[in-house]
């Protein structure tokens, strides 16, 4: 392939990373930015996430498209109960102490993930996408007869990851909608500007607190669910998306879920057209050290603004 | 002053004596915990000491151990100049991860941290061609020689680690009580009040992070010479929770607590993986416990009930 | 004798955000000599004396101590100067014993004089009375005592220059009796400078009085010239 098509096409699966990562992450900064608290068993819920999709669709019979999409339902809401509960039985006995919580975390994390291998075991399995078709793409070229259209060979993608990339913006729209233009979007701000007041006007914070981690680790559930019929379901597989949640979060400036979205977005496209092009382990060796920096001399993250 | 000196002289007198009286099996195994535990005083300096939480602790153990195992293998010196070169490293990469990540606090430190080490390890990978990457390499027994010394003997291996871990527990205990380590609790305690009494908070905090980061580096290094095996695994994530898990269960700010929790810990995860390959589940458990339930660890409850003395 | 300025302030001002917290301060502290600094809540009192010790860097103008400029010193080389600040949300600390407190205090002055220390402790809080409760856990003390707490780890320091942020806030009228014998016998050789709303320990104490009205000075003088000074009533009074 020339390198114009193959570019396209590894901006293609750059985008469909991309999608998953932005839900991913804005999970983790939802819970960040309300909370004050770093969730570092995030990976894992989005490991539960892809591992439930994977039972949902081997219990239930029926066809691909309703297993699927009974899946796409349940996972996340599961997820989000499991981790609702979680918050509230640990993290509020320990008072959301940032230390405390991720010392806590660190620990529900080997919790999940080992409860993970004892149940389902060290395989991994694929979930069947619900459509699949081969959408062939065109490219152009300049030839004696001016502008035309071909089709080269291999350029292609499938139904399927546009509807990964479709269904992550819808959800990025729903969290928006949420968040700006409903009572909940408004208690949950008022609780992130300062939650002693918000307690004191009589919001229950700590129910809000325990709705956030559900709503956070759902998002990360919902992004594995999409991903696990490209990828299979594996215990060890929140390692990845940790990490580079973690980069986002911190490259789009802790707490700023606009800048979470930026930032998935550009790190989600990059992380895609490299690996294509380049040595994962030198590319990824570059990108933590990069943005260990950025903490360092940017705390405030790229995009987010100094503070006073 | 003498009930803390008996105490801690007592436990080093106990571990000699155990090497006489210990089975094979157990015998193997303190020295192992020996050398940990030695990770976990060097982690508990910045931690438990000055209040300054690192989840990066891996690199300092890997980078030991690499500087160690490299300058032996590839190099072709002798173990004993190949351990000082192991130290060595440690100490500068603690020096610069020091500089860099102490202009960050809190969450934010814990992760810058993180992501040094993660930098390691992926460096470890990256340098395969040097380093085996996933796979490591071994030290091999006629290296491992010093003074005439077989170090991959058990007998003598015990030794070294009971000499590695005797200077680092008594030199912690005499840092814990003087007057630099003083400035460091008062640090951990309410650190704009040190600053208020004239103390350069920040130098101190670079004096606790190379003091922290060298012990560790110490203790890989050692690892690497008295098990003859050095591989990336070190270099990864759990161990930079494992010091933290052990200093949390033995008590944090404790000389003798990462011992306890060194050896509690690895008795349990072994007794556990007899039953279950999911052994790191008690690890989990044990973090959400302890956080839940026993903040200052095993050794912390002694000292609140019965012995307030305890350093 | 002239009088010597142990610290002087020229054009001192710190902006938060667009507010005008201190304005324009000069300010000079006779050696040996105690100052009170008043003012209405919210008048900059605390900004102030935060400047003079390094807590808060000054937006502008400079900050001279023992004829140097310190301004762009951090806190804790002043304080190894010769200052002392003593906090007025009592900041001590919690889980260490009374002993060890004042000790951190100490021990900075004695550097390598190891052996003193001890005996100097015990001397520091024989002065404000707390010799008995030295093994006690700072955070257990009653809230009157962990104010002495404080004061004596000011004393520990041995400073040229003591401030101290509302000391007395809190205290019995029994303790504020003592307070004022401590720091009249404490300025024998130690400069002072006092943040107080009691007016009646002021007026025990000060030799001059500094009057802070939002971040400007508006009066300086000898307690009866502040007494009678017109604009000092008015502020007080909300005219």
């Amino acid at each position: 392939m020339e390198f114009g098509p193959h570019l396209m096409l590894a901006m293609l699966e750059g985008l469909v990373q991309a999608s998953v990562l932005t839900l991913t992450a804005l999970g983790l900064s939802l819970v960040f930015g309300v909370m004050r608290v770093v969730n570092v068993a995030h990976g894992e819920f989005y490991m539960l996430g892809a591992v439930l999709a994977w039972w949902i669709t081997s219990l239930l019979g029926g066809s691909a498209l309703i297993e699927f999409t009974a899946a796409l339902i349940l996972a996340p809401l599961l997820v989000g109960l499991l981790a609702g509960l979680a918050d509230w039985l640990i993290l509020r006995r320990v008072d959301y102490d940032p230390e405390r919580t991720i010392v806590a975390t660190i620990g529900l994390l080997y919790i999940i993930q080992q409860v993970t291998l004892m149940t389902y075991g060290p395989d991994a399995r694929p979930v069947a996408p619900p459509f699949n078709t081969r959408l062939a793409l065109p490219w152009f070229e300049f030839g004696e007869n001016g502008f035309a259209l071909y089709w080269p060979w291999g350029l292609s993608t499938t139904s399927y990851k546009l509807f990964v990339i479709l269904a992550a913006i819808l959800t990025l729209i729903g969290v928006w909608l949420l968040m700006a233009k409903t009572k909940i979007g408004l208690i949950l701000r008022a609780t992130q500007l300062d939650s002693e007041t918000a307690q004191a006007f009589g919001i229950p914070v700590e129910r809000i607190y325990a709705l956030v981690f559900g709503m956070g680790a759902a998002l990360a559930a919902l992004g594995a669910v999409l991903v696990v019929p490209i990828q299979q379901a594996h215990y060890l597989m929140g390692a990845d998306p940790l990490l580079l949640s973690f980069i986002v979060v911190i490259i789009g400036g802790l707490g700023s879920l606009r800048g979470t979205v930026v930032a998935a977005i550009l790190i989600g496209m990059s992380d895609g057209i490299i690996s294509v092009f380049f040595t994962p382990t030198l590319a990824k060796m570059l990108a933590t050290l990069l943005v260990a920096m950025v903490l360092v001399y940017r705390p405030q993250g790229l995009f987010g603004a100094k503070p006073a | 002053m003498r009930k803390s000196l008996t105490l801690h002289l007592g436990l080093i007198a106990l571990l000699f004596a155990l090497q006489f009286i210990a089975p094979a099996y157990h015998h193997g195994n303190l020295a192992r915990i020996m050398v940990m535990a030695s990770f976990a005083m060097g982690y508990n300096i910045m931690f438990g000491y000055t209040g300054l939480l690192s989840l990066g602790h891996a690199m300092f153990f890997a980078v030991g151990m690499y500087g160690m195992g490299l300058s032996a293998t590839q190099l072709g010196l002798s173990i004993g100049p190949a351990f000082g070169v192991g130290i060595l490293s440690a100490l500068i990469c603690s020096l610069i991860v020091g500089l860099l990540a102490l202009r960050t606090i809190g969450v934010a430190f814990m992760i810058v941290t993180l992501m040094f080490s993660q930098t390691i390890f992926l460096t470890i990978l990256y340098f395969g061609g040097i380093t085996r990457g996933d796979e490591g390499f071994v030290i091999k027994q006629s290296t491992r020689q010093i003074f005439g010394l077989d170090l991959s003997d058990a007998t003598t291996r015990y030794f070294a680690a009971l000499l590695l871990f005797s200077l680092v527990l008594l030199g912690i205990l005499w840092l814990v009580k003087s007057p630099t380590g003083r400035v460091l609790i008062a640090i951990r305690e309410n650190e704009e009040r040190a600053k208020m009494l004239g103390y350069d908070v920040w130098r101190h905090k670079l004096a606790a992070v190379v003091m922290s980061g060298t012990v560790s580096g110490a203790a890989g290094a050692a690892y690497g010479v008295l098990f003859g095996y050095v591989g990336a695994s070190f270099s990864q994530v759990p161990y930079s929770i494992f010091p933290l898990l052990w200093v949390l269960l033995g008590g944090a700010g404790t000389v003798i607590g990462p011992f306890v929790g060194t050896l509690f810990m690895f008795y349990l995860i072994d007794l556990s993986s007899t039953v279950t390959d999911a052994y790191m589940l008690v690890v989990g458990v044990i973090l959400v416990l302890l956080t839940m339930f026993a903040r200052n660890g095993l050794m912390g409850i002694v000292r609140e009930r019965w012995a307030k003395w305890l350093p | 004798m002239a009088a010597v300025n142990l610290l002087s302030t020229r054009g001192l001002s710190r902006n938060f955000g667009g507010m005008k917290a201190v304005q324009n301060v000069d300010l000079d502290l006779q050696q040996g000599k105690i100052r009170a600094l008043i003012g209405p809540n919210g008048a900059g009192k605390t900004t102030l004396v935060s400047m003079l010790c390094g807590r808060i860097p000054a937006s502008s103008g400079t900050v001279t101590f023992l004829g140097q400029d310190v301004t762009d010193m951090p806190a804790h080389k002043r304080i190894s100067m010769g200052m002392a600040y003593t906090f007025q949300i009592t900041s001590i600390f919690d889980d260490l014993t009374v002993f060890e407190n004042v000790a951190l205090a100490v021990q900075h002055r004695l550097g390598r004089a190891a052996k003193q220390l001890k005996p100097e402790v015990l001397a520091t809080l024989e002065r404000v009375g707390l010799e008995t409760r030295s093994d006690q856990v700072a955070g257990d003390l009653a809230y009157g005592h962990q104010r002495l707490l404080e004061i004596a780890m000011g004393l520990g320091q041995e400073p040229k220059l003591l401030i101290l942020d509302e000391p007395t806030q809190g205290l019995s009228d029994g303790e504020i009796d003592e307070f004022i014998a401590l720091i009249r016998e404490v300025s024998a050789n130690t400069t002072v400078l006092l943040i107080e709303h009691n007016i009646s320990v002021v007026m025990a104490l000060a030799d001059a009085i500094t009057v802070l009205n939002f971040g400007e000075i508006i009066a300086e003088g000898t307690p009866e010239e502040i007494h009678a000074n017109p604009a000092v009533q008015a502020a007080y009074l909300g005219g």
